[in-house]
């Protein structure tokens, strides 16, 4: 669906609006709340006439930011969607006119000296060519290169056009992608096809990125839209046939507010400040109650894992330029532990710009917040799940953008995505700036690639491996490994979260937790020992780690690791069984590769030995840790 | 559902629609007679519709509606239709 779901819903709204269109007095700041609810298209057309009735083409006095006069050309019916440009200027706080061309005129309207065009004097020219128009030059049949130049004609012609644009208006040249909306003829591979509309569409959005690159033309990106929300919300192939209408009525909403915000990060008006409430936001539950052991964050649980990806999303936002600040009631000291102290936090102290945790209320936090950053507080974005802040904020402090956020973190990103109030035009190397730490799967993979051999590969990966003793922090994630990990699995014994427990406090036994790190992030907890002491022999009860890590020497170490706690156990040998499974074949000589000696084997599995008194580390690339 | 209730509930669409409150539907009423009534609304009407009764008007049915005794007129076959079915 379509609907502006970061903004809060409409109950009322009718009302605000009849009051407003009562009152001679209302102002433009009135007009702009009542843009900031979840308005369908009905709604919107609403709001447009009555703002318009108001102060027709005038820019109303003491708005902020410049009037901006926005032309829509095109060769199909739009005029449904001017209201909702005007609407979502309005939400923005920026006063737009819209022109729209003669149907079908707008490249003689382009050309000629004198026109309606000329006479507006646009600042922003939004091309909005129909899917039909753009691959008009298609037939089946043709060859391969014969779709391509033909393609390339129209992307050529479309250049063109925006270089008229340009020349003629000083302002920003927006291209509208093309709808993907026609139906496939080959299928999976119709790329395969020449001459096929489908992969016509996939072609032109393609090129016109390039191009608008080339040309420093800007990209309304509907075709990415469809993607989200598919295309049935944003074509009607009635309206399409019955008016030329190619993007639905209902859609124009979500238009309207795509080009607002368009224009509003080229006036530099796009929000900067992402501030952030911490309890059921960042994490599960309250700090200050349940304390660093007692929140739900990290892997464990689905939740957990919720409030990582959020986190994760944040950190990410940070690096690409947004500033984050914390805004929450709590004691500051509590606050700052999990920041500091717990193993799950993405989240570290020092990517907060602004931490503000006391007893004052929000509405005076994000005003000082503001002042410290030295930032507009029409710029900052407050993300927090009680509702009674987010009303109380939006009440007492309009201009501050809160997305209608559930208390389910598992969607905060998105509705973020969505809302759009980060939408930037270009990296800055500003922004860059702070991504010098920038990690990643996908780095540590390129790093790969471009690495030596595995040795040295290794050897750059800076790898570190935390090994801590069980404990209540790790208690989750260490029964959620026992019981899933089927692979890279020894014995696969299951415990129960007390008999894990029973582990810790027994004096003889030892079970680790190992953490990998390296210089593209950390991996989390990756292994788990449990071994105990009988007689002069250390049995090796359980031993998985996750399969992710494998072939980084992780074995090796954790070898070396296990000898020495044997050893100041006062342990002469090593004893490692294998059970066989159905999946943990994997592990079959996992002893004999590290230099056991097996003293008995059959088909349900294997036991090996190892003398450690004349054990001898073996050298790997990665350095121990302790905390 | 009788052709009252349907008057009544297209009703606030009109009025939706035209932001006015003054239009009186009636069975000739048609989009000579109000202002305003072009072909962008005449879409607006029918998603509106569409989207209050839940269901999707054939392409055909579209092109007979003549006044908005023919919108009432498919919005009951419609609805009976759909009642049949369930």
């Amino acid at each position: 669906m379509t609907d502006l779901s970061w903004l809060p819903e409409t109950s009322g709204w009718r009302g605000a609006l009849k009051d407003f269109s009562k009152n001679a007095e209302a102002s433009w700041a009135q007009a702009v709340d009542l843009a900031n609810f979840r308005l369908d298209f009905f709604q919107t057309n609403a709001l447009d006439e009555i703002v318009r009735r108001r102060w027709g083409e005038e820019v109303p006095t003491g708005i902020t930011g410049k009037p901006i006069r926005l032309a829509i050309l095109g060769s199909s019916t739009l005029a449904h969607l001017q209201a909702s440009i005007r609407v979502g200027g309005l939400r923005r706080g920026l006063h737009i006119t819209v022109y729209e061309n003669d149907y079908g005129q707008y490249r003689q309207e382009l050309e000629e000296e004198g026109s309606a065009l000329y006479a507006f004097r646009p600042t922003v020219v939004l091309f909005a060519l129909d899917a039909a128009t753009l691959t008009s030059g298609l037939r089946i049949g043709q060859s391969a290169s014969e779709a391509r130049s033909a393609l390339n004609a129209t992307l050529e012609e479309v250049r063109h056009c925006w270089r008229l644009a340009r020349r003629i208006f000083e302002g920003i040249v927006v291209q509208q992608a093309c709808l993907p909306v026609f139906p496939s003829m080959l299928g999976n591979n119709e790329h395969r096809l020449p001459g096929s509309r489908a992969w016509g569409v996939t072609y032109i959005n393609d090129r016109l990125r390039a191009i608008a690159d080339e040309e420093g033309a800007h990209i309304l990106a509907v075709d990415a839209r469809v993607v989200e929300h598919g295309l049935g919300a944003w074509h009607s192939e009635t309206l399409w046939h019955r008016s030329r209408q190619e993007v639905a009525l209902t859609a124009a909403p979500f238009y309207g507010d795509l080009v607002a915000r368009l224009v509003a990060a080229e006036q530099g008006r796009s929000f900067k400040c992402l501030a952030l409430d911490l309890d059921n936001t960042l994490w599960g539950g309250v700090i200050g109650d349940d304390g660093l052991e007692g929140i739900t964050l990290g892997q464990g649980s689905a939740l957990g894992e919720a409030y990582v990806a959020f986190q994760t999303y944040v950190r990410d936002l940070s690096r690409r330029g947004v500033i984050l600040a914390v805004c929450s009631k709590n004691d500051e000291k509590n606050a700052r532990e999990p920041f500091e102290r717990h193993p799950d936090m993405i989240l570290r102290t020092l990517d907060i710009a602004c931490f503000v945790a006391n007893w004052t209320d929000k509405v005076t936090n994000l005003r000082r917040i503001a002042k410290e950053l030295n930032i507009g507080i029409d710029s900052i974005v407050f993300v927090d799940d009680n509702p009674f802040e987010r009303n109380f904020v939006r009440q007492e402090l309009p201009m501050v953008a809160v997305p209608e956020v559930s208390d389910d973190p598992t969607y905060f990103p998105k509705i973020l995505a969505t809302a759009g109030y980060f939408e930037g035009l270009v990296v800055t190397k500003d922004d860059l700036a702070r991504t010098t730490q920038y990690v990643g799967n996908q780095q540590r993979e390129s790093f790969r690639s471009q690495a030596m051999d595995m040795a040295s590969y290794l050897a750059g990966l800076e790898m570190r491996l935390i090994p801590r003793d069980f404990d209540r922090i790790g208690l989750q994630r260490i029964v959620q490994l026992i019981n899933k990990t089927n692979q890279f699995n020894l014995t696969t014994r299951r415990y129960t979260e007390t008999q894990v427990q029973g582990v810790m406090e027994d004096g003889t036994a030892v079970g680790l937790q190992l953490r990998l790190t390296d210089r593209f992030g950390d991996n989390g907890i990756i292994g788990i020992v449990i071994g105990r002491l009988e007689g002069a022999d250390f049995v090796i009860d359980t031993w998985l780690m996750s399969c992710r890590v494998l072939g980084r020497q992780v074995e090796v170490i954790t070898l070396n690791l296990i000898a020495d706690r044997a050893r100041a156990l006062g342990a002469r040998r090593l004893v490692g069984d294998y059970i066989a499974t159905a999946k943990n074949g994997m592990v079959r000589e996992h002893y004999q590769n590290l230099g056991f000696t097996i003293v008995h084997a059959d088909e349900q599995g294997s036991r090996s030995v190892l003398d450690i008194q004349n054990f001898s580390p073996k050298p790997t690339a990665i350095t121990i840790v302790s905390e | 559902m009788q052709d009252e209730a349907i008057y009544a509930a297209l009703m606030p669409i009109f009025e939706d629609v035209f932001m006015r409150d003054d239009i009186v539907l009636a069975p000739e009423l048609s989009a000579k007679d109000v202002a305003g009534w072009d072909s962008f609304k005449q879409i607006e009407i029918i998603i509106a519709v569409e989207s209050q009764f839940g269901f999707k008007f054939h392409t055909r049915e579209l092109d007979s509606l003549r006044n908005v005794g023919d919108l009432v007129r498919v919005v009951r076959e419609k609805n009976s239709a759909r009642v049949v079915l369930t």
